[in-house]
């Protein structure tokens, strides 16, 4: 049977403002378990807001000229010898420039490790049972359609309000968040960017704390006063 | 990068005959760094294995590159020949190139970031492209930082290009997908071999070194499979040059995973992930 979630509203969502002042150029509410994907200009803000709190938001970013530059998870990490995301991170392409700098964060830690749920690893950690639940994966194929994206320009992504610990041992995995309602992460763009991002559907892992929420993105431009 | 002593001028080459002549002469040339044709004549061929099972033998240079297409149940050794060698390596599904490696799906499933003997390497569409089935280098491998890029290189070294001593593994990955007929888009985050990177408590990436020389690692195809190798110098290596080595490389029939290895087992996760590989390969007709 296919699991569906009902769109709700809660008395703590909390859509927050903008993390940088300027001028509104888009203002979306993600519906849970939909995707969204845009152009972002260069200079131009994200403002990533985590409406009901621990809601991760899958994310690949591609420069909107040249869809083969596109995020890059590893050149990201080696860059900053760090495995997660912070304020001050900035957001690698396959050649190693930037795409995005994180501006603000009022999270711990962002994850880029865990990767994106899909229909088919959610066979391999829940079972066969699990095929048929809505998944990240799907999300980037059908908004990347849209942009002319495939199956071989999906690669590791960010995972927005996503908690993933690295033990000594190499033991990894998708634990509680750390975010909560209001939550924002915010993203100035280094050149015109393609983002797209799921609003995860996952309701077997804690990613979204089991219930699916909704995520606003904002998109300002600090040079143009509001 | 290895020397070839046979080039350069050596003889008149003004006629057709005497270039003709001189062109011939420069066969049975021995380097470091070459294939051995046919596979079983290698000088290297590995002690356990019988040398008339072996389809693939080379040494690739440090840095150099390799790509390869094999049929399913081919086991493949990369051998670290002097503790210097990095293998950056992309797996391909041969039927479908838009399955490959999924290095986060090859962390996440398994639950351990750290590649090691029984590991499996996912594809994003929940099966195992190929399985880690023997690791003699101490699992110094890793699985975070993927390849060096060009404008990396010419910053860190003065060079990144795929022809020169200090190449960029990602200038050697795109020229070995081109061989296969396969562009940008299809170099996914890859898993380094040989070279150790572990994730501290504070998050920071730790380097942990070689696995010494003579190190090896044993890769089994779980479907045909494509395989892109990059050796060049991995990024976060502290050695103040470009470090690299020859990477020796031998691929033989052998057989795929069954239910009798142990990793098949080793968790509930790869179990699922072994069945998923078998029923889309038994769709097929595939054994
Ligand atoms: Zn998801």
């Amino acid at each position: 049977m296919t699991v569906t979630w009902a769109t709700h509203e809660a008395a703590y969502f909390d859509r927050s403002t903008p993390y940088v002042p300027g001028a509104a150029v888009l203002d979306h509410e993600i519906a849970p378990r939909e995707g969204w994907s845009g152009v972002v200009r260069a200079g131009h803000v994200l403002t990533l807001v985590d409406v009901g709190g621990n809601q991760s938001g899958d994310c690949l970013i591609y420069d909107a000229a040249d869809h083969d530059v596109r995020y890059s998870a590893q050149a990201t990490l080696v860059a900053q010898r760090h495995a997660y995301l912070v304020d001050g991170s900035v957001l690698r392409s396959n050649e190693g420039d930037p795409l995005m700098t994180i501006v603000g964060n009022e999270v711990d830690r962002q994850d880029t490790i865990g990767g994106a749920c899909s229909k088919e690893s959610n066979t391999l950690r829940y079972g066969h049972h699990t095929l048929f639940h809505h998944a990240c994966r799907e999300n980037f194929l059908l908004e990347g359609a849209r942009h002319g994206l495939g199956p071989r320009d999906l690669v590791s992504n960010i995972n927005w309000f996503m908690n993933v610990p690295v033990e000594a041992d190499g033991t990894l995995g998708i634990v509680d968040g750390m975010s909560a309602p209001g939550k924002r992460v915010a993203l100035r763009a280094e050149r015109d960017v393609l983002v797209v991002i799921s609003n995860c559907p996952q309701v077997n892992n804690p990613c979204n704390d089991f219930n699916p929420t909704p995520l606003r993105v904002i998109v300002t431009d600090p040079a143009v006063e509001a | 990068m290895t020397d070839d002593r046979g080039a350069g001028r050596r003889s008149s080459t003004a006629t057709l005959a005497q270039a003709r002549d001189d062109a011939r002469g420069r066969a049975d040339t021995a380097v470091e760094a070459m294939p051995y044709l046919p596979p079983a004549s290698s000088p290297y061929a590995p002690a356990d294995v019988d040398p008339s099972t072996l389809v693939w033998a080379e040494t690739v240079a440090g840095p150099g590159y390799t790509h390869m297409t094999v049929a399913r149940g081919t086991r493949i050794r990369l051998e670290d020949v002097t503790g210097d060698a990095c293998a950056h390596v992309v797996v391909l599904s041969a039927l479908n190139p838009g399955e490959r490696l999924n290095v986060a799906d090859t962390q996440k499933i398994p639950w351990q970031a750290y590649l090691g003997a029984g590991h499996p390497l996912l594809s994003g569409d929940g099966r195992v492209l190929a399985t880690v089935v023997a690791d003699a280098a101490g699992g110094r491998h890793d699985a975070f930082c993927g390849v060096t890029t060009l404008a990396g290189n010419v910053e860190r070294y003065g060079a990144g290009a795929a022809h020169t001593a200090t190449a960029a593994g990602r200038e050697l990955l795109l020229l070995a997908a081109a061989k296969e007929g396969l562009t940008a888009r299809d170099i996914p985050p890859s898993v380094s071999f040989f070279k150790g990177v572990r994730v501290a408590a504070d998050g920071s990436l730790e380097w942990t070194g070689d696995g010494g020389a003579g190190a090896t690692v044993d890769l089994v195809a779980e479907m045909p499979l494509t395989l892109l190798v990059a050796n060049a110098a991995h990024p976060l290596d502290p050695a103040e040059g470009y470090r690299t080595g020859p990477l020796r490389v031998h691929g033989w029939a052998a057989a795929a995973s069954s239910p009798s290895d142990p990793w098949w087992t080793a968790t509930p996760e790869r179990t699922r992930a072994y069945l998923n590989t078998d029923q889309h390969l038994l769709a097929r007709g595939i054994r």
